[in-house]
């Protein structure tokens, strides 16, 4: 089972945890991503590319289930206007065992920063500015080449 | 042949809009030659594709380098790289 979603709602931990418990998993693994307030941004605008960003979400989910022997994969992204302590990403896995779960869970939530057409930008008082992609993220995404 | 150009973030408010419909010349084949042939629309487009180096792009929702070639494309998005997560 794979559910993909983007979003403006807020993402609803119980409901999106409670479906892939009822994949008959013996493990479940998730991460949640939430807006940042360290830097004193006051808020987080996500744009997307609507139609190739589904696709590639489920291209995502898709390249998981071939890798790992998993019962379902969630993965819902908000869009537009957030504020520090809102979800912006929930990724989740339900498999067998524990190993697959986290690593799927892994693989997506690095993955999902290279090769899904998101950009964010933050308001920090009266300023607001283009969130620069960092290096890290793609080395982050790319550790996951080659190790089938 | 006409294509539907997409532009996205910082790019998009450069250019000054999110999509148009351009019909390009024979010699621009790749990417990378459209961006160029782009650049001469307007002062906005010349300000938002004149650094390649910080572009991506998709031809038809999948995401390809500045070199490759346009094919048939129906639809190319030019961006900066992505930022979601």
């Amino acid at each position: 089972m794979i559910r993909v979603s983007v979003q403006p709602a807020p993402i609803e931990l119980g409901i999106e945890v409670a479906a892939l418990e009822e994949r008959g998993a013996g493990g479940v693994a998730t991460f949640t991503g939430v807006v940042r307030g360290d830097d004193g941004v006051t808020e987080l605008m996500l744009e997307h590319y609507p139609g190739m960003t589904e696709a590639a979400l489920v291209n995502l989910a898709e390249a998981a289930f071939e890798r790992w022997e998993l019962k379902g994969v969630t993965i819902v992204h908000r869009i537009g206007a957030m504020v520090p302590g809102d979800r912006i990403v929930f990724v989740g896995t339900a498999a067998s065992h524990r190993k697959e779960a986290l690593e799927a869970c892994a693989y997506l939530i690095d993955r999902l920063k290279t090769d899904a057409p998101f950009w964010k930008r933050e308001k920090l008082g009266g300023e607001s500015r283009w969130v620069e992609a960092r290096g890290s993220d793609a080395d982050a995404a790319g550790k996951w080449d080659g190790e089938d | 042949m006409a294509i539907c150009v997409l532009y996205f973030a910082w790019v998009r408010e450069a250019v000054g809009t999110g999509e148009e419909t351009v019909d390009p010349p024979e010699a621009v084949r790749t990417v990378a030659d459209l961006v160029e042939w782009l650049r001469g629309r307007s002062a906005g487009h010349d300000a938002g594709l004149k650094d390649v180096a910080r572009l991506r792009a998709a031809i038809d929702q999948n995401f390809v380098p500045l070199d490759a070639a346009l094919g048939n494309a129906k639809e190319v998005a030019i961006f900066p790289p992505v930022t979601g997560g």
